[in-house]
């Protein structure tokens, strides 16, 4: 699609003020109370590893070490069973759902208080640009634990006609670019249906669990119900292999999902799995175009693309593919990269160097497949891991960019010209996490939802999340639902 | 003199039609006095896979009917199964299982029949988000689903476990019991005739230790339900985890008292069923 050589049409004129008014630094200044050495959280209290062994947690925004976090080895990771089988057993499953429920409340009052101390921990820990920890992670995380504290006593209206019980011990493993939220998602359904929990953070992005730690002693959250052992792959295999573990919940990439699953399948563990997706975001010719592109840039640009839903195929109707382009690649040039703890950041840092050089290599791919590169020309900062906000417009189904998950900051342009054809590109995929649809029809946004293959549909908005909403996939983006009544029941059994 | 009966060539409904196994093999079945009854169709891995694309085609048109022509169809299914009785009962005992399961299968399609157009009103719901959106989540037919049926209980179990997956837009392919392969090939002639569109329901004879590893690794079955020894529920998950398949599996070693109407119902439906929210802005 040869629209980069098209001159700007004369009726889009706009002021161009270069550089000439700067923004003045806008630097978040609360405190994140960090600690130098992180240990395991197990029975209550922090312990070192038993191996004593530590690494480092670096800040993506400048390369600077924040602390030590524990590494947990098998033996750390018994105790921790061991921990949550006793508090299962002894406290936590006996416990009233009423009172079971005080506990969470108090969890989500606590975490409330020290938002901004969060906030600001979270940023430095993930490169997420502060406007998005304070407005977004650290609020929602809250509310999970708000909204399944209430549930907490109401399990006879989990499944209606039949009897629920929790599985005991559940172990999870998280991902690294929602640390505190995946965490308050995984963690608030458990506890509320009655289980106790051996959870890993990500290897980079374990601080604010262990924060979330200070306040589960804080809240007098019994010994063993949440025991939280840091490490790296071998410590999230032996929460996910572990014979105490009743039920197992993972989020991550799909290539670690079905190792899971194989390496589960002797045994009877129930098993929730939130994997990768590739989400088709569809634009029609009647849409709302500035909207749309707001979507766009939001559904491809939140947390740096670092999104298991971001609507990383942007899907346009031919007859309107070249305005929205146009739209787009002005768009990306006012986006603000860099510090992520500036108030004025839009996109922050990539979280580790490993994930940079896998962007830029899907990236380079891109380029050497044919699809035409259009990227900000903005100034990076010269520390920190920063990638450029990338488009690439004349990309066919079976570019490498069109098919595998980036989760970087880069968005796959693809057109389509009848309602069909839209469908057929958007469920082409081994994907079915999420999708958008911008159309100002209503009918069609209807059927929209109906045909699109994926466990959200957000039509004329995009990346949006309650913990009302229940979180999910079709197909290889997994199985199970975070969050509204349908996550409940993803925690209990059925009898 | 006696007339002489003609004896009925038993063959499998796949895609509403009767087929022999592309292979051409059979099995004898013979009847608890020992004595020859009849040659069951020995399906194979390319039958199998025959199935599950006349399944997928007809997926799309189940899953678009709407819930009331889908229970009345299920309905039909339990007035044939009624009609016929006698037959189905003596289908029953050549191998020895009770004729007791007819009634009780005949039931427990009514049962199912009823829910297709009430599970949605049960299982989805509207979502109070804090923001001004209206979201809604709702159900949908996760595609063609693998049954596999115990060696037990060859008409109710089989019936139990394929219902539920119907009831809600799915289109099956079964493994009937290995040891009483008969009453499928009946199922199968009830089926053909109860307005059910041709490939919803597929039915296959075979042996477990032939099938079951396709079953497992089929990237097109979205979903595996049934009965199976610990040996086959590993092989089952561990082939699932190539196209991330969903599994719900009743282990053989605790037997299932498939008489009980407790254990089928909403939450058996619930087990083939994805969830769907849509998320709109609230606005002028």
């Amino acid at each position: 699609m040869p629209t980069a050589t098209k001159s700007r049409p004369k009726s889009n004129r706009e002021l161009i003020f270069g550089d000439l008014w700067e923004y003045d630094p806008a630097p978040e200044t609360a405190d994140p109370k960090l600690k130098s050495r992180y240990d395991l959280f197990i029975n209550g209290q922090f312990v070192k590893p038993k191996r004593g062994k530590y690494m480092p947690s670096i800040n993506p925004g400048n390369e600077v070490k924040l602390a030590d976090i524990a590494v947990a080895d098998q033996d750390d990771v018994n105790a921790a069973y061991a921990a949550a089988k006793k508090a299962s057993d002894g406290v936590w499953g006996k416990m009233s759902g009423l009172e079971r429920g005080k506990y969470i409340y108090r969890i989500a009052r606590l975490l409330q208080d020290r938002a901004r101390e969060f906030a600001v921990a979270e940023t430095m820990d993930g490169g997420k640009p502060i406007k998005e920890s304070r407005d977004f992670d650290v609020p929602m995380a809250a509310a999970h634990f708000f909204y399944h504290a209430g549930w907490a006593d109401k399990l006879e209206y989990v499944a209606p006609g039949r009897e629920v019980k929790p599985h005991g011990v559940v172990g999870q493993v998280i991902p690294w670019n929602f640390p505190l939220l995946m965490l308050a998602w995984k963690l608030a359904p458990a506890l509320a249906m009655g289980n106790t929990i051996v959870i890993k953070p990500a290897e980079t992005t374990s601080i604010t669990a262990l924060k979330l730690a200070e306040i589960f002693q804080e809240a007098d959250l019994p010994p063993g119900v949440v025991n939280i052992v840091s490490g790296e792959g071998p410590t999230g295999a032996a929460v996910m292999n572990h014979p105490t573990a009743s039920k197992v919940a993972f989020t991550g990439s799909t290539e670690v999902g079905k190792i899971i699953m194989r390496a589960l399948a002797g045994t009877e563990k129930k098993m929730t799995m939130e994997l990768g997706g590739k989400a088709a975001n569809i634009v029609f010719d009647d849409a709302p175009l500035d909207q749309a592109v707001e979507g766009i840039i939001n559904g491809i640009f939140f947390n740096q693309g670092h999104v298991c839903c971001a609507g990383s195929r942007l899907l346009v109707q031919e007859s309107v593919a070249d305005a929205v382009l146009e739209k787009l690649k002005r768009r990306i040039t006012v986006l603000r990269v860099g510090d992520p703890l500036d108030k004025n950041t839009d996109v922050g840092a990539i979280n580790s160097k490993e994930q940079w050089n896998r962007i830029d290599e899907l990236v380079k791919s891109g380029v050497k497949e044919g699809a035409d590169l259009h990227q900000s020309a903005c100034k990076l900062p010269p520390k920190g891991y920063y990638y450029r906000p990338t488009l690439f417009s004349g990309v066919s189904m079976s570019h490498q960019i069109a098919r595998e998950e980036i989760f970087g900051p880069v968005l796959s342009i693809l057109t389509f010209r009848t309602v069909d054809e839209a469908v057929e590109k958007a469920n082409n995929t081994a994907y079915g996490l999420s999708a958008g649809v911008w159309t100002d029809k209503g009918s069609r946004i209807l059927k929209m939802s109906t045909e699109l293959k994926a466990g959200v549909v957000w039509a004329n908005t995009y990346n949006k999340f309650d913990p009302t909403s229940p979180f999910g996939g079709y197909k290889e983006s997994g199985f199970g639902r975070e969050g509204g009544r349908q996550g409940l029941l993803d925690y209990c059994k059925v009898v | 003199m006696p007339r002489i009966t003609v004896t009925k060539t038993p063959k499998c409904y796949v895609g509403g039609a009767f087929i022999r196994s592309e292979s051409g093999r059979v099995k004898a079945l013979h009847d608890t006095k020992g004595e020859f009854f009849a040659n069951i169709p020995l399906c194979t891995r390319k039958d199998l896979r025959n199935a599950v694309e006349a399944a997928a085609k007809a997926g799309p048109g189940w899953a678009k009917r709407t819930a009331y022509n889908r229970g009345q169809i299920l309905y039909r299914l339990a007035e044939m199964l009624e009609a016929r009785s006698a037959e189905m009962a003596a289908a029953l005992s050549v191998s020895g299982s009770s004729a007791a399961e007819v009634p009780t299968a005949v039931d427990r399609l009514i049962h199912y029949a009823g829910w297709a157009d009430k599970y949605e009103q049960m299982l989805g719901n509207v979502n109070p988000v804090a923001s001004p959106h209206f979201n809604f989540t709702v159900t949908e037919p996760m595609g063609v689903v693998g049954v596999i049926a115990p060696s037990e209980s060859p008409l109710l179990a089989l019936v139990s476990l394929i219902a539920p997956v119907i009831t809600s837009g799915n289109t099956v392919v079964a493994l009937a019991s290995d040891t009483a392969p008969y009453p499928s090939i009946i199922l199968g002639e009830m089926l053909a005739t109860s307005d059910l569109p041709g490939g919803v329901v597929n039915l296959l004879t075979s042996e477990r230790k032939e099938l079951i590893p396709t079953f497992a690794t089929h990237a097109h079955l979205r979903a595996i339900v049934g009965v199976a020894d610990a040996a086959e529920r590993e092989a089952i998950r561990k082939g699932a985890a190539d196209s991330v398949k969903r599994v719900r599996l009743r282990a053989k070693e605790e037997p299932v008292d498939w008489y009980s109407a407790k254990l089928h119902g909403l939450y058996e439906i619930r087990d083939t069923l994805e969830f769907k929210t849509t998320w709109h802005p609230i606005g002028a």
